[in-house]
This record gives C-alpha cells, structure tokens and sequence, in this order.
C-alpha cells in the first residue's frame, strides 16, 4: 500500500499525519502531571535510582579521596586491587538498580493497561504513548539521580574528611579534569547522573513498548 | 474564466480535471446515507486452546443521525461487534465499513485520525483519566487533534456546561460521582465533533434514576447535533429512545427491529426470557 498520496478518508495522508500529533510540550505535560500527582510511586521508583547513583557517586568520590590521600602513590598494587574491588562494587549495583527499575516501571505500565486503551481511543498514537513513559521515566532518572549523586557525595566527603582530615578536601581535583589529566569531581558528578538517567530511561523503553503494542481493545479488557 | 481555459493547454486541463475529480470523490463517499457498514464479520478468539466465535457474520447498515441499541445477553457478542465498528479490533473476516472507508484499508496514523475525529467512545467504567480534571479530560482529544489551547479551554468548558457539569471543571475523577464522571466522558466524547458515538453498556453502573439521565442526555445530543448514537446495552430503558434495536445472539443478528414496532410491554418480556436464557420471538 502506498505512504503517499490521497488516504481513503479524504485528506492526503500527510494532512493526516499533521492532523494526528502530539507536541512534546504537552507530553511533557502530561507526564509531569503522572509523576508529581502519583508522588507516593514516583517516589519508591526514583528511590531504587537514587539508591544506587547514590553508591555510585559515593565509590567514585572514595577514589577521589584515595589519590588525593597519596595511598594510591605509596602502595600502587594495594590501590590498584581496591579500584578492581570498586568496579565490581558499582557494577553490581548497576545490576541491582536495572532489575528494580525495569520491575517498577512494568507494574506502573500494567497498572495503566486501560488508560492506555482509552488514550488510544481519543486519538493517541502507539509513540505518544512511548514518548509519555519515556519522559516520565527520564524525570523520575534525573530526580533520583540528581538527589542520589549528591547524597552519596556528601556522605563519603564527610567519611573521608573524619578519617583523613577535612585538609583532604583541597587536594580533591572539584573540576571536570584533574592537573594529571585524570577525571575531576564534576566529571564523575555528571557521568553518575547520566548514567542514573540512561537506566532509566533504557528500563522503561520495553514496558512502555509493550503498552504501546497493545490493541486498543485488549487493553481496555485488562482487568487488574 | 474563459480566457484562462482558452490559454491552457488542454493536457494540463484535463489534468486539473481529473484532480478535482479525485478530491470529490471522498466527498460524494461521505454523503452516502450510511455512516456505518459491517459486512459479513467475524471473530474468532483463541481462549487457551479452544476458539470462541465471538461474531458470526453480522451484517448491518446504520444510517447517519440514527440512535441504535445493540441488545442481547452477556457474551452474545455485542462488545465484540462494538469493538469492530469502533476500530478496536480486527475482525477475523469480512469488513466494516466507516463513511463508506473499508478500516482494513487505514494504517496506524489514518486510524488513529478516525478515532479522533469520527468516533467519541463511551464506556461502562467511564475511564476518565484518573489524574487530569474533567476540563483536562475533555480537552484530551483535543490535545490529539491538535487544537489550539484557547480554543481547547472554551470548546471544553461549552460541553460540560452542555453536560451539566461547567461547576465542577476542576474536579478530579475521584471527586465526581458515577453520573457524573459518565457525564465528563461524553463531553469528552464530543470534543471533536464526531459523527459517531458509540457507547459500550453506558449505564451499565449508573443506578436507575441516573442512568435514565444519561440515555436521554445522549438522545438530546443525538437530535441536536445529529450525531449517530450506537449503544451494546442490555438496559431496556434505551428501547424508548432508540431508532432501531438490533438483537444479538450468539454472535448473530437475530432480528432488528424498528421504533414504531417495538412495545415496551413486549421487550419486558424479552427481558424476563432472557433472564432464564432464551430469547422468544416477539408478537
């Protein structure tokens, strides 16, 4: 069948895909509205992100403050073994934060079987509603991982600062780089951020697909 | 004019011709005297591993401006029916036909385009959405439609007050009865103007009084602006308001019947027939 030219309802079918859209200004909207009126759920989803960016941030300012303790200089094979230990640390917690999210964000989708039918219903298209989840989640990612990055930054400063000497906190690079090239605070800030976000955002693509596939019909059926 | 047709080159005339030719065909299409068709449709659902012929080749014509009621017991397959007019669903077989437009025909975009603005859905469990307000509900399809905002808060505002409800735009769902959340959904049905309202048991939980309200809120918004009504119901208060009453059984018409034929004392029987499972013929 072909993709241009006249639709057999009258219009040309781009009238028709200019007819049907959804500007991401009232997606955002929408979502805005899920995740600040549902405050209770958006608040237990976003805690499984906050606590796991919080770990995150809270093992790559650890490192911070190991070089700038000058343990890294003394002992590099013992450094080098803790940083092995680290990495296996952050990437088991990333592990553990996708499982929670991805469970979290199916039971938020399946909870809304029939109001994706009735969307769909008015109107909405299978990428509006894609793009609803996808914001929502986002949100929930930079929220929680925003407070979680800063949390567990705070955390281990203070750690270090009461087992090395608050001195420590100036030698710590607080930039994106490092004098020696290496990452800065800032840097690692950012990437636990991003990376809070990215999950979740990566997490809520499949539930958020599945309700989309959905025919209008089947989900309008759902009974939970 | 003339001058103009004379200088053309007749190709190009012929051209413009057959173009124009093109835009009106549609248009002759939608002044056909009916808005819905359905021909020879079937279902078929696979529970586990047993097939359910949920439509068994239902035929039927409904004419623009109409008020029809779909009856029969539960399970006899009217939500099915009311799901294939409504574009929900797919039939197994054979066509439904929406202002002379086959749906098999239209892609995800064209369907979502009809379902916008040809057909405003009415449920039994009134799925408003849950976290917007009966102003924001309404104003959903418009939102889809592309409406500008303005023009979405008055058109939203005028059908609630049309509904009865402008006092309380800023309640939420959970704040409005049942009556009334059935209300917002209608309003929300006709944001876009359609030609079509199809209504799955639109009382089937209201009480008695406030559902009685709502079938002839829906025949005033049926005469007024002539939109085609289709209501599945097995509530035998919508017979006095409908045009035709289309029986169903076991996934068949089992007969249609016009207004002026139908007896409301005839139909009570039905219903006391259909309580203990049989549907006689009528006198």
């Amino acid at each position: 069948m072909t993709r241009t030219g006249m639709s057999p309802l009258g219009l040309t079918r781009e009238e028709i895909r200019r007819q049907i859209h959804l500007p991401w200004s009232e997606a955002f909207r929408i979502s805005w509205r899920y995740v600040t009126i549902r405050l209770g759920r958006s608040l237990v989803t976003a805690s499984t992100i906050f606590l796991s960016v919080a770990f995150l941030m809270a093992v790559c300012t650890m490192i911070l403050a190991a070089k700038a303790t000058g343990h890294a200089q003394e002992d590099p094979e013992a450094f080098a073994a803790t940083m092995a230990r680290y990495k296996w640390s952050v990437f088991l917690g990333f592990m553990i934060c996708a499982t929670g999210i991805i469970s979290a964000l199916l039971m938020s989708v399946t909870e809304r079987f029939r109001e994706i039918g009735t969307m769909k219903c008015l109107g909405a298209l299978d990428e509006f509603i894609v793009r609803m989840f996808l914001i929502e989640a986002s949100l929930m990612g930079l929220f929680g991982s925003l407070a979680g990055a800063i949390v567990g930054a705070v955390l281990m400063l203070l750690w270090a600062g009461f087992r090395e000497g608050f001195s420590l906190w100036a030698k710590i690079p607080w930039g994106l780089k490092s004098p020696t090239g290496e990452w800065g605070f800032f840097a690692y800030f950012v990437a636990s951020v991003l990376a809070g976000m990215i999950l979740s955002v990566v997490s809520a693509i499949l539930p958020a697909w599945r309700a989309a596939k959905l025919q209008a019909a089947d989900a309008l059926r759902t009974e939970i | 004019m003339v001058a103009m047709e004379e200088m053309m080159p007749s190709g190009e005339m012929r051209e413009r011709l057959q173009d124009a030719a093109k835009k009106l065909e549609p248009m002759m299409q939608q002044v056909s005297e009916f808005i819905v068709r359905t021909r020879d449709v079937h279902k078929v659902y696979l529970m586990g591993k047993v097939e359910v012929h949920a439509l068994r080749g239902v035929t039927l014509d409904i004419k623009r401006g109409e008020y029809i009621s779909i009856m029969g017991p539960s399970g006899s397959g009217k939500s099915t029916l009311f799901n294939m007019i409504g574009g929900l669903d797919k039939p197994t077989s054979g066509s439904v036909y929406i202002n002379e437009v086959d749906l098999a025909q239209l892609d995800a975009y064209e369907l979502a385009w009809l379902r916008c603005r040809t057909i405003g859905y009415i449920f039994q469990t009134f799925n408003l959405i849950p976290v917007m307000t009966a102003l924001e509900n309404v104003m959903l399809p418009m939102i889809f439609a592309g409406v500008p905002e303005d023009e979405r808060r008055d058109r939203g505002m005028e059908l609630l007050k049309r509904v009865g409800l402008s006092g309380r735009w800023n309640h939420k769902p959970f704040e409005l009865s049942g009556g009334q959340q059935q209300r917002v959904a209608i309003a929300r049905a006709l944001a876009n103007d359609p030609a079509i309202i199809l209504a799955d048991e639109p009382t089937g939980n209201l009480d008695l009084r406030t559902g009685k309200e709502i079938i002839e809120l829906l025949k005033e918004l049926n005469q007024e602006k002539g939109v085609t009504v289709i209501s599945a119901t097995h509530d035998l208060k919508m017979i006095d308001v409908s045009d035709r009453v289309i029986w169903i059984r076991d996934g068949q018409i089992a007969r249609i019947e016009d207004r002026s034929k139908i007896r409301v004392e005839a139909a009570l029987e039905v219903e006391e027939a259909l309580m203990e499972g049989e549907l006689p013929d009528l006198p």
